[in-house]
């Protein structure tokens, strides 16, 4: 592809980054409108497989699209576990200047957690579904082409071993850890950004063990109110009189318990995925940072070496040029997601604590309309 | 019917002090004391209230007016006492007897049992009683002087009479095992409900670190920081609110206790009534015996073997007068025993009469006092649920700021 910028200057396109950054810079940025959106897509209908060698279950991917990249206006899929690793893989290393988000944990505690349970499986399915809607919202990922073939191919696995061989073919590595070169001093704005997710995770992390604290608590009193209602009706049937508002206290008691357990249950099933979600994420994006910081050390170090060389060189040369602009925009890519992250975390938590507090309200409702 | 004590008498327990005292063994000891002022109330208002009396009391004293009302009038089921230990505690409340909280708790216990006896119908005509209010020095002398103690029944007594009575009143025996259920469903609530409260407390405790955390949280926002500040605020006021509303449960526990231990109280009637049944059966039965001696001496006939039977055997009949004199002693015997037998059957049925009638009187004051209880509880249910809906929705409000 031969890119040039506005005012007529070529530019070399051998580095994916700088290519598809500029894209991303004369690309509108439509995420925001819900109108101008012309990409959709969805995950549900969850379903096991049984093979002989292993079980698993697979989630249907719909897409609906207006845009060119794509051949047809429509495409559903099915994809595993596996295969949203794989992407989420591919997007990282082809897009390493950008913020991906997260998936939900992948590997599960066998004991303790039942995978195939339709709770677990709809949780999964959430994140599952958030993790493609995020990247679908993204101007610059939304267009990658792993995330395309992901949404479009019958068979990915073919895909899949197609790109592993072009890669070790190619031999190039998009990787930017060039490694050795280490940083003197992190500006401050990344700086900034690094102690503000340093605190932040620890933050979510001290919400999570709270929220299961308070899990753990409401469970307890659930066992107790087990035992207390019934009592009550044990008491009735002693009496004439009295058995009427003693029947009506054991069976308010009931409803309590019914309520409690649906709250909890909501509070583990849609409250705390999200904060991990967002600690996972929290995670993925301080590597980033440390990414850009080795892309920046290079730049400085190769600077440093010319600088020191006392030939008198009319131009920079191109290959630290090159190093100028992969900091650049290294710098720009991030800034302009780390915007849109604050947006969208903002966005996220009003709703998940508006959600938590809509799901207190409610349990209290329902205790106060049997009582 | 003459207006009970509690329509002519204003009657309070206002206040409780600690004290030291030299105690029965000359031990110092700390107890204690609870302040009992009284009014007499004016039928006529002239907007002057009559001067009040009063005088402190411990709790020993309570319960040997409790003591002596059971002795004196068991066919009446007599108000019982609040606990003497803290039980059912939950780990916030003190099992401690000098925790202010179980102290205030018994006072109002104490206020409750007098107000009891005083608006009942015979109890509050009892001088004792009447002294206890009013009379500070000199009471505890008054009481022994009655001599009640010699009239209590003992507790061994009254066992073998339950064991080995054979035609007690149906109803009594129905009572006692609705008193032992009672007893014994009520103990089971109150053991679960203090681990109710205990968990609640729990639950609406932890919500309070949400305040702290997203405080902190707060601090490294620039627009989500305001509105998580103040939703911060709100659950900390959630996790304050639980120590009024379990004060107030507290209360709902101790109206059930006071059940708890009248069914002790029920259980004592019928204790008493399988005492005088055990009693009569007994004197009938000698009755019998006796009667039954003297024909056997009279015709000369031994139908049963008696010991009697066998020394005339062994060393010889009797003489003729020996034989008279003892059926004159036996006849005399007879005369006395279906003299006091009668009176028993008056005794006994005069008892079951009266006893029933306040088995009725309880029954309808129970039925009463448990309905209000029960529909004060689940008040209480629904204004902690408003209460929670309230917290929430302005957390909720504050989140919709962020």
């Amino acid at each position: 592809q031969d890119l040039s910028l506005p005012n007529g200057t070529p530019v070399d396109t051998s580095s994916p980054a700088s290519s598809s950054s500029l894209l991303n810079r004369l690309q509108l940025d439509d995420d925001l409108d819900g109108e101008t959106r012309d990409l959709f897509v969805t995950v549900d209908d969850p379903k096991k497989h049984v093979c002989t060698m292993e079980t698993y279950i697979t989630y249907r991917v719909t897409t609906k699209t207006t845009r060119a990249e794509f051949d047809l206006p429509e495409y559903s899929v099915r994809r595993r576990y596996q295969d949203f690793d794989w992407l989420r893989n591919k997007l990282e290393e082809s897009q390493p200047t950008h913020l991906i988000p997260p998936l939900p944990e992948k590997f599960v505690v066998k004991g303790v957690v039942d995978r195939f349970s339709e709770e677990f499986v709809e949780t999964r399915r959430k994140a599952l579904d958030k993790f493609l809607k995020r990247i679908t919202d993204h101007p610059v990922l939304s267009f990658n082409e792993h995330f395309n073939v992901f949404l479009t191919a019958k068979d990915l696995n073919a895909y899949k071993k197609q790109g592993m061989a072009l890669l070790s073919k190619m031999g190039e590595s998009v990787k930017y850890v060039t490694g050795g070169y280490k940083l003197r001093s992190r500006p401050l704005e990344f700086a900034a950004i690094g102690e503000y997710l340093d605190t932040f995770s620890l933050k979510l992390g001290t919400i999570d063990r709270i929220a299961q604290r308070i899990i753990k608590e409401q469970l307890e009193y659930l066992v107790e109110l087990r035992e207390y209602g019934p009592v009550y009706s044990t008491w009735g049937g002693l009496e004439v009189e009295l058995s009427e508002p003693l029947e009506g206290v054991s069976a308010c008691i009931g409803n309590c318990c019914t309520a409690l357990e649906e709250l909890s249950e909501d509070m583990t099933e849609d409250f705390l995925p999200v904060l991990r979600e967002y600690i996972l994420y929290s995670e993925s994006m301080k590597n980033v940072l440390k990414k850009r910081d080795q892309v920046q050390a290079e730049y400085e170090a190769k600077l440093e070496a010319v600088a020191l060389k006392k030939e008198d060189r009319p131009k920079v040369p191109t290959d630290v040029e090159k190093c100028q602009d992969r900091v650049e925009c290294f710098n720009a890519d991030l800034k302009a997601d780390m915007e849109r992250w604050q947006n969208n975390k903002r966005q996220d938590f009003r709703q998940l604590l508006m959600g938590m507090a809509d799901k207190n309200i409610q349990y209290y409702e329902k205790v106060c309309g049997t009582a | 019917m003459e207006d009970c004590l509690a329509k002519k008498m204003e009657i309070t327990v206002s206040e409780a002090e600690k004290r030291t005292g030299r105690n029965a063994v000359n031990i110092q000891e700390t107890y204690t004391a609870y302040l009992i002022e009284t009014r007499a109330v004016e039928s006529q208002s002239e907007g002057q209230c009559a001067p009040v009396d009063s005088l402190w009391r411990r709790y020993s004293e309570f319960e040997l007016l409790r003591n002596y009302l059971s002795v004196t009038y068991p066919h009446i089921v007599v108000p019982p006492l609040p606990e003497k230990r803290a039980d059912f505690v939950w780990h916030k409340l003190s099992a401690d007897n000098m925790d202010p909280d179980f102290v205030e708790r018994r006072r109002i216990g104490l206020e409750n049992f007098l107000l009891r006896v005083a608006s009942h119908p015979v109890l509050c005509q009892d001088k004792i009683f009447y002294s206890f209010l009013t009379q500070e020095g000199g009471w505890k002398e008054m009481v022994n002087e009655t001599g009640f103690q010699l009239k209590a029944d003992s507790r061994l007594k009254a066992l073998n009479a339950t064991f080995r009575v054979k035609n007690p009143d149906k109803r009594f025996t129905e009572l006692k095992h609705y008193s032992d259920e009672l007893q014994s469903v009520i103990s089971h609530l109150l053991r679960v409900r203090a681990r109710v409260a205990d968990r609640l407390y729990g639950v609406y405790k932890v919500h309070g670190n949400y305040g702290r955390v997203f405080s902190e949280w707060s601090a490294i926002e620039k627009e989500m920081g305001d509105g998580l500040q103040s939703a911060g605020h709100h659950m900390d006021v959630y996790a304050a609110s639980i120590d009024d509303i379990l004060e107030e449960e507290e209360h709902y526990a101790d109206q059930l206790k006071e059940y708890l231990f009248y069914a002790e109280a029920l259980r004592a009637v019928c204790r008493k009534h399988e005492l005088m049944q055990y009693d009569l059966e007994m004197a009938a039965q000698d009755l019998t015996a006796k009667k039954q001696q003297c024909e056997e001496l009279a015709t000369g006939t031994v139908r049963t073997f008696s010991l009697k039977g066998m020394t005339s055997k062994l060393f010889g009949q009797e003489t003729p007068e020996q034989r008279e004199a003892k059926i004159k002693v036996l006849e005399e015997q007879i005369q006395e025993g279906e003299q006091q037998l009668k009176s028993k059957n008056l005794e006994g049925r005069d008892f079951v009469k009266s006893a029933w009638a306040d088995i009725e009187r309880f029954k309808e004051q129970k039925n009463h006092d448990l309905k209000e209880a029960l529909i004060s509880y689940a008040v209480m249910q629904i204004s902690m649920c408003k209460k929670g809906i309230q917290v929430w929705t302005n957390a909720k409000e504050c989140f919709s700021k962020m």
